[in-house]
Parts: C-alpha cells; sequence; structure tokens
C-alpha cells in the first residue's frame, strides 16, 4: 500500500503521542522515588536515595514480592498444564460442544474481577459435604493459587492453540509414519513445536498474576500480602508513599528484559 | 506473693470506684482524683515488684504480666483487624511502637488488617479469618448478635481490673452481664477546619450543614451508613420538635429528615473519606478545607504541615468507645487474649491512646502519657464532656431511646439510604 | 494422536530386538491405549481443564448467583437459610443501581472506542510503516507498561491529575498539584474525565497488541491490490483493513469493556470518593455492608452483559483472535 509522506508523519507523530502517553505517568513515578519532599506531589524536589534505601530496610515490599513470586509461579505452571492440555483438545479434536467450551476459557478473565472474586470468595469460605468427607478451601497460598490459575488458564491457551493451528499436521502425521509411538511423536514433534508458545504463554501468564489485585483482595487469607496488595495497602500510609514510588520503579526496570522476551518469542513463533 | 500484692492493692483501689459509680460526675471526678493518688504508689509498688522479672521488655518497663497459662499456649502469631493507629510498630513513626515489646515479650507476631469502616470490620470478622477486632459500638452489637466474638474469662486478663469502670459492663462491650471485650480508649469524632480559610476558628458544625463559608464544596463527609447519626445530632440541635433524643434512634419521619439534610450537604462535599490517608493528604494540600475526621489523622496531616485546627463543636458529636473482641473462629486465642491484656496494660494503653488522641481506658495511662495534660485534654476523667457525644451503636427497630410507641429504622435500612444518597 | 497409520497389525517396531528398544512398557501400554480409543485420548486430555473450570469456576459463579436468593439477618447482617427474592428484586429494579450501571457501560464503551481510535493508527504504523529493525522496540515500548502493575498506573495517575488546593490553604511546599496541574496549568482533577483518561491509559496495549498481530497477518499485496484497482489510503483503510480487523478489535474490546465495567479501585484514587462513578464500587460497597445476598444480587448485572458481550464478540471472530 502506498501511503503518502504526510499520512507517514502523521501516523508517526500518532505512535510517538501514543509512547508519550504511556511513558509519562511513570516516569513521573520514577521521579518521585528520588524525591526529597516526603510528600508525593510534583514537583518532585531534589534528588535522594533516601527511599531506596528504606525500601531496602523495610519487610514489608519484600515478603509481599516473594509472595508474589511464588504465587505466580505456581498459577503459572498449573495454568500452562491445563491451558496446554485444552489448546490440544479443542484443536486435534472435534466434538460436542467445542464452540461452547471455547467460552469456558474466555470467561475468568472477561467477567470483572470482582465478580470472579466475590464468586470464588463466597465457595472457598464454604463447608463442601460431599458425602465421604467434608472439606473447607479456606484463604491462603492455595486459594491464591487456585483463583490465579482459573484466568491464566486462558492466556497459556490461546498461545498455545495458536502455534497448533499455524503448525502443520503433517508433521504428526509424517512422525507416525516413521514409527514413532504417540508418546515418541509427542516428546520429539510436538513438544518443541509449541515450547516457545508455553514460554511466551507462561511469561504473560506470569505477569499477569504477578499483578492482579481485584481477585487477589477477595482471596487472599489474613497477613499474606502480595505485592499489589501491598502497594494498595501503602500507597498513602506516611512515608510509604516514596517507597511504593521505589517498589513501582523497580517493577519497571525489571520487566524491561522480560517484556523484551516475551514478545521475542510470540514473534519468532510467527515467523515459524 | 509481689504479685498477689500489687493486685491486691489494685484490687482495693477498684473497689473504691465500684462504692462511687452511681454518683454524679462531680463525684466522679474527685473519685478519678483518689485512684490517680493511688495509682501514683502503686506505680511505685508495681515497679519495684515487676521490673526485676520483667527483663525482656527491655529498657522500658511495661507494668505488664501476661497471665501464666495464657503465654504458655501462645501460638506464635495473631491476625487482628483494626482501626488504623490503633496498632503501631514504628513503621509510620519510629518511636510509635507498641507492637515490639509485645512481640518479644509474647513471642506472638502481629499481623493488622486494617479496616476503614464499621462496616468493614464486621464483613471481615464474619469471615472467620482473624482473631480478633477493636469493634466500635456499631460493630460490636452485631459481632455479638452473629456469634462472631466470644465473651471473656476475666481471669484470663490482668489489664482488665485496671480499666475505668464507667467504660465496663456497657451495652454495646457486654452481653447479659458478661464482658464480651475489652474497653479500649474513647473519643469523638471532631471537627476538622483550616486555619487559613478560618482564622477565627469554628465552634460549630454549621460549615458542614448550613455553608455559606469559604469550605463551600471542600467539606470532608466520613463515607459511612453510621454518619447519618451526626446529621441526626444536627437536627437535635437545629430542629428540637422533631424530637429526637438519640441519633441512633430515629423513627422514619426523623430519619427522613437525617437523609434530607444529608441530600443537601452534597453541594457543600468535596469528598467522602473511608481512608483516612487521603483525607489526610487533602487536608495537606489545602483542597479540603473542613470535615469530620479523628483526632489521629488531624494529627498526621498537622505533622506533615496541614495549617489545621481541631475541636469538639457546641452541638455534640458522635464518637466512639471501642473494644477489643476475641472471634469465636480465633486460630490464636491465646496470642489475642495476650494482645488484649497488652494493648489495656497502663503504657501500652498510654502509648496507643495518646498516638490516637482519644482517651484511654485504663486508669493508671493518665499518669504515663508523655503530655501530662494529655488525659486532660481528652477528657479521660471528665463525665460531663461525654454527655454529648454520642458513641456509636446500632440502630435497632427497638428504639435505642426507650420508645414504645414509635419503631426505629434499623440499620440495614441506613445501609440502603446511604448507599442511594450516595450514587 | 491423531491419524496414525499403522504399518500393519503387530509389525510395530519394538518387540523386535526385546525389551531394551523403545518406550517403556507402561508407556507402550498408554500408547497403544490411546491409538486404539480416541475417545478416551479426548477424554483424558480435555477433562482436567473442564473439570476445572466447570467445578471451581462455573460453579463459584453459579453459587453466587444462588446465594442472592437468601435473606440478610437484620441484627447480625448475615445471610440466613431463608428463600428470598427481594434481593434480586431490588438489585433489578432499584433506579439509582439501574442508573449507575448505564453510566458505568457508557464509560467503558468510551474507554473501548477511544482505545480503538489510539491502537488503530499506532499498531498501523508500527506494523506497516515503521522499518521492520525498528518493530520490536516499538511493540515492547507498548507493552512494557503492562508490566508496571495495575496498582503503580493507578497511582501515578492520581499523582497526575491531582488538583491544586487553594495556595494559601496548603502546607508550606504542598498543594501545588500534580504532573498536569504544574506542568499545563490545568488538570481535570478528580472526576469521570480522570477516570475515563486512566481506564483508556490501563488498558491500550491490550487493544493495540490484538490489533499489531492482525495487521501482521494481513499480507501487504492485498493492501497493494487495492491499490491498483483504484482506491485511495483511506478508502483502502475503511473497505479493505477496517473490516479484515474487525475480529482483531473485537478481541482487544473484550478486554477494554470488562476490565473497565468492573473497575473499583482506580476510583478510590483517582475520584476521590466524592461521587459513585462504577458499578464495581457498589457491589464492593454492598458486600462491606455487610450484605453479601444483595451484593450477589448485584453481580447480575455485569454478570449478564459480559456474557451477551461475549456472544456478540464471539460472532465477531473475536475468540479466533485472542
Amino acid at each position: 500500500m502506498r501511503t503518502s509522506l504526510f499520512s507517514r508523519v502523521v501516523l508517526g507523530l500518532v505512535t510517538l503521542g501514543t509512547l508519550l502517553f504511556l511513558y509519562t505517568p511513570l516516569w513521573v513515578v520514577a521521579r518521585l522515588s528520588f524525591t526529597k519532599a516526603k510528600s508525593v506531589s510534583w514537583p518532585a524536589r531534589g534528588w535522594t536515595l533516601e527511599w531506596w534505601r528504606e525500601a531496602w530496610r523495610t519487610d514489608g515490599p519484600r515478603d509481599a514480592l516473594v509472595n508474589s513470586l511464588q504465587v505466580a509461579l505456581a498459577a503459572t505452571a498449573i495454568a500452562l498444564v491445563l491451558g496446554t492440555l485444552a489448546a490440544f483438545a479443542m484443536q486435534r479434536f472435534t466434538f460436542f460442544g467445542r464452540s461452547s467450551i471455547s467460552f469456558l476459557w474466555v470467561l475468568p478473565i472477561a467477567l470483572p474481577g470482582i465478580v470472579t472474586g466475590i464468586a470464588l470468595q463466597n465457595t472457598f469460605s464454604r463447608t463442601i459435604d460431599l458425602w465421604l468427607f467434608e472439606f473447607r478451601v479456606g484463604f491462603g497460598f492455595h486459594s491464591l493459587v487456585i483463583a490465579h490459575a482459573t484466568f491464566c488458564v486462558v492466556v497459556a491457551y490461546n498461545n498455545v492453540i495458536a502455534r497448533l493451528r499455524r503448525s502443520s499436521p503433517n508433521l504428526l502425521e509424517a512422525s507416525a509414519d516413521l514409527g514413532a509411538h504417540g508418546t515418541q511423536t509427542f516428546r520429539y514433534v510436538t513438544f518443541p513445536l509449541v515450547r516457545s508458545a508455553l514460554v511466551a504463554g507462561g511469561i504473560l501468564a506470569f505477569a499477569l498474576s504477578f499483578d492482579e489485585i481485584v481477585v487477589t483482595t477477595f482471596t487472599s487469607g489474613s497477613g499474606f500480602l502480595t505485592l499489589p496488595q501491598w502497594i494498595y495497602a501503602n500507597f498513602a500510609r506516611p512515608k510509604s508513599p516514596a517507597v511504593v514510588n521505589v517498589v513501582a520503579t523497580v517493577v519497571m526496570v525489571v520487566s524491561i528484559p522480560v517484556a523484551w522476551l516475551a514478545q521475542r518469542l510470540s514473534d519468532g513463533g510467527g515467523e515459524a | 506473693m509481689a504479685l498477689l500484692a500489687s493486685l491486691s492493692i489494685v484490687a482495693a483501689a477498684c473497689g473504691d470506684d465500684e462504692k462511687d459509680t452511681s454518683s454524679s460526675a462531680a463525684a466522679q471526678t474527685t473519685v478519678a482524683a483518689a485512684v490517680e493518688e493511688t495509682t501514683a504508689e502503686t506505680e511505685e509498688t508495681t515497679a519495684d515488684t515487676v521490673a526485676p522479672t520483667d527483663t525482656t521488655a527491655g529498657e522500658t518497663d511495661y507494668m505488664w504480666t501476661p497471665n501464666a497459662g495464657v503465654l504458655a499456649g501462645a501460638e506464635g502469631q495473631v491476625n487482628i483487624v483494626a482501626w488504623p493507629g490503633y496498632i503501631e510498630d514504628g513503621s509510620t513513626a519510629p518511636e510509635s511502637d507498641w507492637v515490639t515489646p509485645f512481640e518479644s515479650i509474647t513471642s506472638c507476631e502481629v499481623n493488622v488488617k486494617l479496616g476503614a469502616t464499621s462496616d468493614e470490620m464486621v464483613q471481615l470478622m464474619q469471615s472467620g479469618e482473624y482473631d480478633g477486632v477493636s469493634a466500635s459500638g456499631d460493630a460490636t452489637n452485631r459481632l455479638m448478635a452473629g456469634g462472631e466474638i466470644v465473651a471473656l474469662d476475666l481471669a484470663d486478663f490482668t489489664s482488665y481490673a485496671d480499666v475505668f469502670e464507667g467504660l465496663k459492663n456497657k451495652v454495646w462491650n457486654s452481653l447479659d452481664g458478661e464482658p464480651m471485650g475489652i474497653p479500649h480508649g474513647r473519643g469523638a469524632n471532631v471537627l476538622v477546619y483550616n486555619t487559613e480559610a478560618f482564622p477565627d476558628g469554628l465552634d460549630s458544625w454549621s460549615a458542614m450543614w448550613d455553608g455559606g463559608t469559604a469550605a463551600d464544596g471542600v467539606v470532608s463527609v466520613y463515607d459511612s451508613p453510621i454518619y447519618i447519626a451526626d446529621a441526626a445530632v444536627w437536627l437535635m440541635a437545629t430542629q428540637p420538635d422533631l424530637g429526637i433524643t438519640n441519633p441512633y434512634s430515629l423513627d422514619q419521619t426523623q430519619f427522613d429528615a437525617a437523609i434530607a439534610l444529608l441530600e443537601g450537604q452534597k453541594a457543600l462535599a468535596g469528598q467522602y473519606w473511608s481512608d483516612y490517608t487521603v483525607q489526610a493528604g487533602s487536608l495537606v494540600d489545602g483542597t479540603v478545607l473542613a470535615g469530620t475526621t479523628w483526632q489521629v489523622v488531624a494529627n498526621f496531616a498537622a505533622s506533615e504541615g496541614a495549617k489545621i485546627e481541631t475541636t469538639k463543636p457546641k452541638e455534640g458529636a458522635t464518637g466512639w468507645s471501642d473494644t477489643w473482641m476475641l472471634s469465636s473462629q480465633a486460630s490464636n486465642p491465646n496470642c489475642m487474649k495476650l494482645w488484649m491484656d497488652w494493648i489495656s496494660s497502663p503504657l501500652a494503653n498510654a502509648q496507643a491512646t495518646e498516638y490516637f488522641g482519644e482517651a484511654p481506658s485504663n486508669s493508671k495511662s493518665c499518669a504515663l502519657t508523655a503530655d501530662p495534660d494529655h488525659c486532660t485534654k481528652f477528657h479521660a476523667e471528665n463525665e460531663s464532656y461525654w454527655e454529648d457525644v454520642w458513641y456509636w451503636t446500632t440502630a435497632t427497630e427497638e428504639c435505642i431511646d426507650g420508645r414504645t410507641d414509635a419503631t426505629c429504622v434499623p440499620y440495614t435500612e441506613w445501609v440502603n439510604a446511604w448507599s442511594s444518597l450516595r450514587a | 494422536m491423531g491419524e496414525c497409520v499403522e504399518l500393519a497389525p503387530g509389525l510395530n517396531p519394538p518387540n523386535v530386538a526385546g525389551e531394551a528398544f523403545g518406550p517403556p512398557q507402561p508407556v507402550r501400554v498408554l500408547n497403544r491405549l490411546f491409538r486404539r480409543r480416541r475417545r478416551l485420548a479426548l477424554a483424558s486430555v480435555l477433562s482436567p481443564p473442564v473439570f476445572w473450570m466447570l467445578f471451581v469456576y462455573l460453579g463459584s459463579l453459579l453459587l453466587l448467583v444462588a446465594s442472592a436468593f437468601f435473606a440478610l439477618d437484620p441484627d447480625s447482617q448475615k445471610p440466613t437459610t431463608t428463600f428470598t427474592t427481594d434481593n434480586i428484586t431490588d438489585a433489578l429494579t432499584d433506579s439509582s443501581a439501574i442508573r449507575l450501571f448505564a453510566q458505568t457501560v457508557l464509560i467503558a464503551t468510551i474507554v473501548t472506542v477511544t482505545c480503538v481510535l489510539i491502537a488503530l493508527p499506532t499498531a498501523f504504523f508500527i506494523a506497516k510503516i515503521a522499518p521492520r529493525w525498528v518493530r520490536r522496540g516499538l511493540m515492547v515500548s507498548i507493552l512494557l507498561p503492562l508490566w508496571a502493575g495495575y496498582m503503580v498506573k493507578t497511582y501515578a495517575w492520581r499523582a497526575m491529575v491531582s488538583p491544586a488546593g487553594g495556595n494559601q490553604f496548603a502546607a508550606a511546599g504542598r498543594g501545588g498539584g500534580g504532573f498536569l496541574e504544574s506542568v499545563l496549568g490545568w488538570t481535570p482533577g478528580f472526576s469521570k474525565t480522570s477516570v475515563v483518561i486512566a481506564l483508556v491509559y490501563l488498558w491500550l496495549p491490550f487493544m493495540v497488541l490484538p490489533i499489531y498481530a492482525g495487521l501482521e497477518r494481513l499480507p501487504s499485496s492485498l493492501l497493494d491490490a487495492a491499490g491498483d484497482l483504484g482506491a485511495k489510503p483511506i478508502r483502502t483503510f475503511s473497505s479493505v483493513i477496517v473490516p479484515l480487523l474487525l475480529p482483531s478489535i473485537a478481541a482487544g474490546s473484550i478486554f477494554t469493556f470488562s476490565l473497565s465495567l468492573g473497575d473499583y479501585i482506580l476510583l478510590r484514587l483517582v475520584v476521590d470518593g466524592k461521587e459513585r462513578v462504577m458499578f464495581g464500587e457498589l457491589i464492593n460497597s454492598t458486600l462491606g455492608a455487610p450484605n453479601q445476598p444483595l451484593a450477589a444480587a448485584y453481580t447480575v448485572w455485569p454478570l449478564v452483559m459480559i456474557i451477551l458481550y461475549l456472544f456478540a464478540m464471539k460472532r465477531a471472530g473475536a475468540f479466533d483472535n485472542l
């Protein structure tokens, strides 16, 4: 398509504007993490590392960070397994009700977090009576993992099914022709094919879980704070606003290489 | 032996109180003064007897000896729902820390869940995930009705005896004569105003209801259905023909009048706050020039440079009398009991209530506050101050003021009305 | 898995050279099992995720809606076992709730449309105009803010739009307002406008990503062909590109619409609690009243809305483009 120079420039400016729009608030937060003033209004005054030292010293954000990492890792693992299974089932088989089931995967992420959160909280707080035994899920690390895994499944599912759609079924037939069994085919042909989709999906699912706040609020136990929860609880408490800025800046900086990797993997698969 | 000695002295002091509880306010003040004198003596005796054994607290003697049986059963951690500012571990202000000593004495790690309103606290306690709560009077009744909390065995608590008699066995903290919790401090919801906007000061709530001042459009209102009672307090002073005698005891006509008043207030309101830090920030930034607040919020804002003053207006105010309560589903009941006992002990109670800006519940705390006038400022022993302070209570269909010829509006209706108002 | 071509029954390699050759016995058993019984294979692959979703998730949703049919005990404010339709009736007929929901849908729609309007040209530029080597960098830049986290960005917007207090009323050095106020001298303040801007800000990357993916899949030859047939770029854009992108746009809108519909945390930071702006706040405050059954009744509104929306988006082909 031939586009005029004018439209190129305009579109370029729009893109630039978008990037500016996206990054200014983040930069404000980063700049404020160095401010000498205790408050977090603009303009930031002076430069100091005091808040960084404070953040390092305080247990709160560190513990919250560890909690977030643990939950995200566990939830991602479960989501990957479930999502991959689902993707394979949807792609490789035809069965009654297939199109309705595709609904199921999207629902947890499409429904507002507060609805998902309240629903899960309601379930977890009840004692479920199966005639052999009764149990209560309760709240804590496990309830968070269950909740997060539920809405992360779709992310893994999407990535894997997209890859499966792009890959030729001939490869699997060829493998069978060459005498490989089901599991051998899986191990030597199918798995390498979807591996990068798994990693990309895993990274995205991890990000989703790491950042989630609404469902987390409803399904966490007492004393167990994830990083977003910590930020929410502390964003305006004395001293903490500046520490929150530090925490936020660290998260942003650390995520640069990860985001790059995720994008590269999704792209790389596309070129295949 | 020493323990018995100190306990008997304390019991003697309390015995004096009991005889005089039924007398007038003046007499109570004399009694309070007498208590203070005996407290001074008791203090020295307990200090002598307790200090040598209480080495784990470090340099400060907290004058607290936990019940040995309860201490032996300490679980290692406790999860408490509390008002912001009640449980400070030094992270807000390094000198305000009454959690670390507790943790070192009892090895109970304290996890706090802040509640912004009583409603939130009731909901949190219903989940059964917490060991206890610092409940105001409008939460306690609901918690008691729902079985969320249990009655206390006073033998587990060594600090209860020192609590002001005037706070014990009240409607909001006892059931059938049994204590359902240990009183914490009490305070009034005060009026805060910006001194630049009101250089002559304020002594009335009218800036928040009538308007016509510099604060129009920028007043800060507490975002909870219980605030309807504040409207009722204003009506008590300005529309006496409505016949309101208790702001929690409103029949339909009186209730409708309060709601109408609140609708009118919307034009004056700039903020409905539940997160105290948001209100404090606005006070500092000058985007809120008057409002209802707690002393702790005003103190915090002032420490950040806000130009504000607080006052209890002449029309009276709503207030609260808080009680520490133990959950019926507590997984760490012993640690919770230890906390309740601790926070009611003389020095800890003094620190906590001085930080928050409220009157302490332990009669010995008045001698221990950093500001010697704290108890005077907060009227800990001045009952007349509390005569026009209406402690948060749950409104019920049965009128609290005792009327039998009318049905009052229950709290669930307050919630609905508030929800519609705010929509 | 799939159509395995068998050489001949019984002539499969493993047994020829003995046990050491080929996969271990249990695996062989499994292989045989699954090869013959496709249904079993399907069932075992499909059942864990379906089981999870059905019981954990759908079950919870149904339980939630069911809980709305119970009355609340006025003294303890806990749900009882008394059946009642009052909650549902209240939730569906209360005029202020309806108004609030309508306002929320409107805001979510505005946010979605704004996101599309920003994402389309941006994604087009990146996918079709920007040189290849810069493409990945640009996409990473667009997606990076996603990683910063919801709380961080919401809080950042508070710092951006805070209005200035009257300067003589503010503490020393304070009251200057947020970034916009100091830099532009104007700010939308704590208002619905700020809510919309902040929501657009939060969800924009979610819209850019599927549109970009969709554009990438669009062969340039198609666009050249349109040009060859005499279409001006604008015409190509509206008649060729946008219709082809509809599924991607639909996919992106699922995120922007539903995430906006249910939000309530952002509001606490960006609207300062003056008025209730979004339906999520109503659900949350009802839950905190505490009145769980009524809150559950209120959730029926967004539940039905999103399900309908998903059906519509499915027809638009969004599900193949997530």
